[in-house]
């Protein structure tokens, strides 16, 4: 099979709009959570979420006209926007803008989604149960659906290869890249534009979230202090929000175009827990299947993996996983760094397992772990090295990116630094 | 100008995110001001509301033209 490399990056996190910025405040220890203050949380138990920042764009701030004419982000959920952003940074790092035919044809769009427009959907059931259908926007399915993230990714840049969507919940952004991968290694585009998006801080999403009790709720007054995975006092996950999309690109040709290459993306595996529909199986089975999976498609064994950037959602299957990798390491445990990127910017949902694949490259880029913020008394003891509170500088040439999702979705990527 | 023309021009202006001197009574929504036909569709319905009108579809396909749109307008507008 044809070698994949990754070339370009982008994203839009709570923490800011551009991959440099991002991680230069992720390593610094700062918090994207806040309290929410642009819709009403009186009535809904979590009152905090880790929110895109708003701005003109300057510092690192997220400024919507900076990436879609005002008069289409009117017609589209918040989700599309950032998957704009997301995308259109990616494609300027990795220097590829086709522009003809042959290379338009080879260029795809793999982009997916949680959820989705879930937002214009609540808005507009509103507007048909006040008004009537004659007052349904013609914008109204297409502004929702999740694969016109990478529609409207394509059609902007004029990628006119594979154009396909992910839905799978919270493993969604990390299945995106896996897919797109292959379809490079199997020969059906040269280049792919992956990743994922979510837009799910809103009222109905968050009094949804909270119903299935999975959101954090005992750190209303104390934000910043809210995502702590692995941490005694965790109690649920931090609803974020954002977009993580990378530049895949088939080896010779990134090489060819004489294109920066950050990694090679070796390994992708998937599993299904079959046991329920928004709890992971106790035994971690299908977490341990799926990195297992993962490390023999990237063919290394699991004492060459460096890092690993946890799902770890700071909720009480955080044990679940850590278990899952413990039985994965086996004798080789305390040689590996784990870390929950989600302590610093909550859980994207979505687009949680592109950003954290994107954390993962550059901490090969860096030869750096980034922390698990928060993590002040781990609730279990583990050989393993959770990176507690500050980021550790350390060889990282093999990573491993873990996303689990409701329905019991789980996929695990391996990103090995080329030249190791 | 009617109260009317005004009220149509500041809406086209806004929805099709366009100069409000290029919204002339003779420019064509599609080919000079950008629209396609999911825009002209909700063009239609920013009238219906503003408005207080309904406006058949047999009769929004013959509105092409800011112009179009203001005679049906103060022909039928309340």
């Amino acid at each position: 099979m044809r070698r994949v490399v990754v070339t370009g990056l982008g994203m839009v996190t709570p923490l800011a709009c551009g991959v440099e910025p991002t991680w230069r405040r992720l390593l610094a220890g700062e918090s994207g959570a806040s309290r929410v203050a642009h819709f009403d949380v009186s009535d809904l138990p979590c009152k905090i979420a880790a929110s895109v920042p708003r701005g003109d764009g300057s510092d690192g701030s997220f400024n919507a006209d900076d990436w879609m004419e005002p008069k289409e982000q009117r017609k589209v959920d918040e989700f599309i926007v950032f998957a704009m952003a997301a995308a259109k940074q990616a494609l300027d790092d990795a220097g590829w803008h086709p522009s003809s035919y042959e290379d338009q044809i080879n260029t795809g769009v793999l982009i997916g989604s949680g959820i989705g427009g879930i937002e214009g959907i609540a808005e507009t059931s509103l507007v048909m149960k006040e008004k009537g259908p004659r007052r349904v926007s013609p914008f109204f399915i297409p502004g929702r659906l999740i694969n016109l993230a990478g529609g409207y990714v394509s059609i902007a840049h004029g990628l006119k290869g594979p154009n396909h969507a992910v839905v799978t919940a919270c493993s969604t952004g990390a299945h995106a890249i896996g897919d797109a991968g292959r379809l490079i290694a199997l020969g059906d585009a040269d280049v792919m534009v992956a990743g994922g998006t979510e837009s799910p801080v809103n009222r109905l999403a968050l009094a949804g979230f909270a119903a299935c009790k999975a959101l954090v709720t005992a750190f209303n007054d104390d934000p910043t202090h809210a995502s702590r995975p692995y941490d005694k006092d965790r109690d649920g996950f931090l609803m974020g929000e954002g977009a993580g999309v990378v530049v895949l690109e088939e080896l010779e040709h990134a090489k060819a175009r004489g294109a920066k290459i950050y990694a090679e993306l070796t390994g992708y595996g998937l599993s299904g827990d079959a046991f329920h529909i928004t709890a992971p199986s106790p035994d971690g089975d299908g977490a341990f299947r799926c990195m297992s999976a993962a490390l023999k498609r990237a063919g290394v064994s699991a004492g060459d993996v460096d890092y690993i950037n946890a799902h770890g959602t700071s909720t009480m299957a955080d044990e679940i996983e850590l278990r899952a990798v413990e039985r994965l390491l086996g004798n080789t445990a305390a040689q590996t760094s784990m870390s929950s990127t989600k302590s610093s910017i909550g859980h994207l949902l979505g687009a949680a397992g592109a950003v954290e694949a994107i954390f993962s490259v550059l901490a090969i880029r860096d030869q750096v772990a980034p922390a698990t913020l928060n993590l002040d008394n781990p609730s279990v003891e583990t050989p393993i090295d959770l990176v507690p509170l500050k980021p550790k500088a350390r060889k990282i040439d093999v990573v491993l990116s873990n996303s689990f999702g409701f329905g019991g979705t789980n996929a695990s990527l391996v990103f090995r630094r080329l030249d190791a | 100008m009617s109260d009317i023309a005004e009220r149509v021009k500041k809406i086209v202006a806004e929805h099709l995110g366009v100069e409000p001197e290029k919204v002339t009574e003779n420019a064509s929504f599609i080919d000079d001001l950008g629209a396609d036909s999911l825009d002209t569709v909700e063009l239609v319905m920013a009238f219906e509301e503003a408005f207080n009108t309904e406006i058949p579809d047999d009769a929004a396909e013959t509105i092409l033209t800011v112009g179009d749109a203001i005679k049906f307008l103060e022909k039928n507008a309340a």
